[in-house]
């Protein structure tokens, strides 16, 4: 943590046990200066529209709470840091706190995820507690954006049918979640026109078998062949190397409706999977690899 | 309006109109925070109109109950406290209607931008800039007009509401300004000048202090009159009233870091945020004994005058937040509570059960002086006293409900399998908060609907009030 200058430091320290220490001596001197010591009815002599006050003392017990409040600060401002560099006689900080918490769960469950890593991922989807984890830090981790039951939605692939972007064996599996995945479909918008763009989206329709103009379709295969073929493949089947999907399986990322489709091919799209490894680490990434894994492999 | 009902000495006319725009704005916020509470239970409801999604109501709902509704109320009453515990005309007859068309303005402006998606992205402070002109310019005429009241004051004291209306007025300027300061970039987009946790921290001292100025002080003000006034008695301590005012002004400023515990904040300021809101405990108190003690030797009144039950549980319920307040800013119980529903029902025991219970109690002790009749005789007494009991069973539910829920949520977030991954997911969390969600949908409506008799009790006032103008009008023209 960055240290404050000397100067800020001591400007925090004066002003904050300033204010501390000022209210509980104005406290200090009203109570000094108390002309009676139980309930009056004698008033100060002012009277506003009617309104008189009357000159009672302060309530014992609220004058002790007050001290109280005041002592528990001073002695919190000892212990912990609060008074601008001054660290605190327990030395405590939240970052240290925190580093110790996750020290302990380490040492208590590492051992375990670390046996769990020797384990291939597809024996690892056969090992019930195993599963039982993963599922759960599955559904801390990835059910935002993959689902709970890990069906997908809108963007977000479902994980449960077998069907892959970047491949769905046991080293694609892990490799997608510890590094991530970028996608990237271009936007064809500026470069087929929004008649290309019809064309090519009337032969992605017939890929899958869908109703579609079969004059459109052919000329839209022509500008297929130009230029989504590179990733997509001549037979539409995709290409895991780029994660380019497969068009010919009626199952769509972003839609597979015409609409959608012509929206992927005029403006593109740009798919994201975070890299988890920074974050869950190679031991518990390895569990959820083996959850997802077994998802389409039971 | 009219000026059938001018006082010869005071000026009444900004303080009628303030009056009666804060019951307005009153049913409006409320009506807006049942429609976003019921979003919350209902997520389907109107989500497909942009305009009035969840994320723009919300701001609109906090804009309009805390500034349109308290707003309006802290302008009337202290237009009228002020005048009436100096024995002066306020300062400006133009600088009064200035504040009242500026300050409704802003909270139109409010209603027209906040849905169309403008937004500063601050708690509390949403407003863009044009707008955030406009409060400054509001609020320095307001200024000028207070102090300038005071000033022109017959007796050499001055009455200690003018103290927490005073204070409420210079540290509310301070804060607007500091927290607003942006860099625009366009007629309705502007970026902070702060960046990072030091923006962070300018907000949360923005932000705690608006719950400590405008929603604390300017209300203690009001309490310090009205109070006394209903229960025609001497309020019980001065000394104690000098204590706690001093300390609860420079202790409050400080309490703004227990926003961010455990965040990126440094931990210097976390530590300070939440010992100042402890020793805030104290002299928050001192507002809350100042006021019921005031009743000693008159507690029978309560049973009579559903008015001063207003004022009373008002105190009450003060007292409640105020100590939860400095308990949630402990770190420890912060780390349970933080990002629950817990926050959403604390806020609410002071926003509904404190800030609406004391100006529900002033409004109805001041529109019928608006209108030339007694304090506090409104056209009926019944429908005041059902009004109280909606108002408290509708707040007793509200804050219940979020408790619940709160401590369930804080519960689940931390709760651990032995395998060391969490048990809960959070959109089991958010499943477990609907029965709690609902209750504050039951709550909140309570609420409103005794806001709604309020409003037909008011205008029933006012017509027969203007009925009873016009005959004696006839009666003079007649006879002369």
């Amino acid at each position: 943590m960055n240290e404050l200058s000397s100067f800020w430091s001591g400007w925090i320290i004066v002003i904050s046990l300033g204010s501390i220490i000022g209210s509980f001596v104005l406290l200090s001197i009203v109570r000094k200066g108390q002309r009676f010591n139980s309930e009056t009815t004698q008033t100060v002599g002012h009277e506003f529209d009617g309104i008189e006050e009357y000159d009672n003392p302060l309530p014992r017990w609220w004058y002790w709470m007050f001290v109280l409040t005041v002592i528990f600060a001073l002695g919190y401002l000892a212990l912990y840091p609060g008074l601008g560099n001054f660290k605190g006689f327990l030395g405590w900080t939240q970052e240290s706190a925190y580093e110790r918490e996750v020290a302990k769960a380490e040492a208590e469950f590492g051992p375990m995820f670390a046996q769990f890593s020797q384990t291939p991922i597809e024996e690892l989807a056969q090992n019930d507690q195993a599963m039982r984890i993963g599922q759960r830090l599955f559904a801390n981790n990835c059910a935002q954006c993959h689902g709970s039951a890990a069906t997908g939605g809108f963007g977000f692939p479902n994980l449960t049918d077998n069907d892959w972007l970047y491949g769905g064996d046991a080293a694609a599996i892990s490799q997608t979640i510890l590094k991530g995945r970028v996608a990237a479909m271009p936007a064809w918008g500026p470069t087929l026109g929004e008649e290309g763009v019809d064309q090519v989206a009337q032969y992605v329709l017939s890929m899958s078998g869908r109703e579609h103009n079969a004059q459109a379709a052919a000329q839209g295969q022509q500008l297929y062949n130009t230029n989504c073929i590179a990733c997509h493949g001549a037979e539409g089947k995709g290409n895991h190397l780029f994660g380019a999907p497969n068009l010919t399986d009626n199952i769509w990322l972003y839609g597979g409706s015409e609409q959608q489709i012509k929206q992927t091919l005029r403006n593109g799209r740009a798919g994201k999977m975070p890299a988890w490894e920074a974050i869950l680490g190679e031991d518990k990434s390895h569990v959820v690899a083996g959850y997802v894994y077994s998802l389409s492999n039971q | 309006m009219s000026t059938a009902f001018d006082h010869p000495t005071y000026n009444y006319r900004v303080v009628r109109a303030f009056t009666i725009m804060t019951v307005v704005w009153g049913v409006v916020g409320m009506a807006i925070g049942v429609l976003i509470a019921s979003q919350l239970v209902w997520p389907d409801l109107l989500a497909n109109i942009p305009y009035l999604h969840f994320g723009r109501l919300r701001p609109l709902h906090t804009n309009a109950v805390i500034f349109g509704f308290g707003g309006s109320a802290l302008f009337a009453t202290s237009y009228y406290v002020v005048q009436r515990t100096t024995q002066a005309r306020l300062f400006s007859d133009v600088l009064s209607g200035f504040t009242f068309w500026g300050w409704q303005a802003i909270i139109v402006a409010a209603a027209i931008t906040l849905p169309l998606g403008y937004t500063q992205t601050k708690e509390y402070a949403e407003l863009e800039w044009p707008i955030d002109i406009l409060i400054t310019l509001v609020w320095v005429a307001y200024a000028i007009n207070f102090f300038g009241t005071i000033a022109k004051r017959k007796m050499k004291h001055i009455y200690v509401a003018n103290w927490f209306y005073g204070a409420f007025i210079i540290t509310v300027a301070v804060l607007h300004i500091g927290n607003s300061a942006v860099v625009p970039v366009g007629a309705w987009k502007s970026y902070s000048v702060y960046s990072g946790a030091a923006d962070a921290m300018v907000q949360w001292w923005y932000g705690h202090n608006a719950v400590g100025f405008f929603l604390t002080a300017g209300f203690l003000g009001m309490m310090y009159y009205f109070v006394p006034k209903q229960a025609d008695r001497p309020v019980f301590s001065y000394r104690l009233s000098i204590v706690h005012f001093w300390a609860l002004i420079s202790l409050y400023i400080w309490a703004g870091p227990h926003h961010l515990h455990y965040t990126a904040l440094p931990n210097w300021t976390q530590s300070l945020g939440m010992v100042m809101s402890l020793i805030l405990l104290a002299p928050s108190w001192g507002g809350m004994i100042n006021g019921v003690m005031t009743l000693s030797g008159a507690w029978h009144k309560l049973r009579h005058d559903p008015i001063l039950r207003f004022l009373v549980v008002s105190l009450s319920f003060y007292g409640m937040s105020t100590f939860e307040g400095p308990m949630m800013s402990i770190k420890t119980v912060n780390a349970l509570s933080h990002y629950t529903d817990w926050t959403v029902g604390h806020v609410h025991a002071g926003a509904l059960g404190w800030v609406a219970m004391v100006s529900i109690g002033a409004v109805y002790h001041l529109l019928p002086v608006m209108y030339g009749q007694k304090a506090g005789a409104m056209y009926s007494t019944r429908l005041i006293n059902v009004h109280f009991w909606l108002a408290t069973i509708g707040t007793v539910l509200y804050i219940a409900s979020m408790w619940v829920n709160g401590i369930m949520q804080g519960l689940m977030w931390r709760a651990f399998n032995d395998d060391g991954s969490l048990t809960y997911t959070f959109v089991e969390s958010v499943d477990a908060s609907y029965p709690g969600w609902f209750v504050r949908v039951l709550g909140g409506s309570i609420f409103l609907l005794g806001m709604l008799l309020m409003s037909y009790n008011a205008y029933m006032t006012v017509r027969s009030a203007k009925g009873q103008e016009a005959q004696a009008f006839d009666a003079d023209t007649q006879t002369a």
